[in-house]
């Protein structure tokens, strides 16, 4: 089963990343109000139970992949999203 | 004469502060030794841990983020729950925040620059064993070398440190790296563990152009001393 976690700096954060590509795609000529850049993992995971799956890739984004001080996630499972 | 504590240095695949730590400690009276990331025991006797600078595991995913379930850390996380003194340097400071053994996260600096230079700090309180040797007020110069040293609580946590008086060291003039209330050093709510941005390391000699460094590691060392009576 396929899955993907989106991982963002949290509202209110200081994302010196997306200021910087804002500030570029500014610089290009794009009306860009604000820019945030995040991270995304794409994992392929054993079994087909999709609650299952749910509920694992919750567990991996609390213990790993976000810090849920300064992070946001976001879970979608191929083809199970409601 | 007592003997010198034993300071276990800890080795992560990436780390690159660990033979400067481990001198440093040597010229300030600890008896140092290094422990490897995947060993599951501290060495034998260890009275104080240092975590130190570095880029433990590429700096992937988030600093210090995959270097806190490194095998050693379970160890490293026993001691410290036991009163244990264990300082964090830099990347070891993210290490700890990311454990969980020191609240607050470290976020890339505002500038998206790596810093490398000294800076002035003032001593918050001294009333801590990373900071016995230092003044209330005191100014000190430590150089900082890091580009992930932007330290983040949110508001309420940030309240909550200052109420508990767990600030230690903050950037004295310029903020170098965006972090809130100027914090360059944080310490647990059991003053036993401490995680700081400046490298104490690179400043315990004179010749190489500082020395205040000594007296932050001279604070590990004695508390390590003193660990080592409490546990013997």
């Amino acid at each position: 089963m396929k899955a993907t976690v989106l991982v963002r700096p949290k509202q209110g954060i200081l994302d010196p990343q997306g200021d910087a590509v804002g500030s570029s795609l500014r610089q290009l000529g794009f009306a860009v109000d604000e820019a945030r850049v995040g991270r995304v993992v794409d994992l392929e995971l054993e079994g087909s139970d999709p609650a299952a799956a749910r509920e694992q890739i919750e567990r991996m984004c609390r213990h790993l992949l976000a810090n849920p001080l300064i992070e946001s996630y976001e879970i979608s499972l191929e083809g199970h999203d409601e | 004469m007592t003997q010198a504590p034993r300071v276990a240095v800890i080795v992560f695949p990436g780390s690159n502060d660990d033979r400067d730590a481990a001198w440093a400690l040597g010229a300030l009276g600890a008896d140092p030794t290094f422990a490897w990331h995947a060993d599951q025991e501290l060495p034998r006797d260890t009275a104080g841990i240092v975590l130190p600078g570095g880029f433990s595991y590429g700096d992937y995913l988030r600093s210090g983020a995959i270097a806190r379930f490194a095998p050693i850390m379970e160890a490293v996380d026993a001691f410290a729950r036991d009163g244990g003194p264990v300082l964090g340097i830099c990347n070891g400071f993210q290490i700890l925040c990311e454990a969980g053994l020191l609240p607050g996260a470290l976020r890339p600096n505002r500038t998206l620059t790596f810093v490398c230079r000294d800076v002035p700090l003032r001593v918050e309180r001294t009333d801590l064993a990373f900071t016995a040797r230092c003044d209330e007020g005191q100014r000190l110069s430590i150089p900082i070398k890091h580009g992930d040293g932007c330290y983040f609580a949110d508001a309420e946590l940030l309240a909550h440190l200052e109420a508990n008086r767990q600030v230690v060291l903050r950037y004295d003039g310029e903020n170098p790296n965006g972090a809130v209330a100027d914090i360059a050093a944080v310490t647990n709510e059991w003053g036993n563990v401490m995680g700081l941005m400046p490298h104490p390391e690179h400043a315990v000699d004179p010749l190489l152009g500082a020395s205040d460094g000594a007296l932050i590691l001279s604070g590990l060392v004695d508390a390590a001393r003193e660990h080592a009576l409490v546990a013997a």
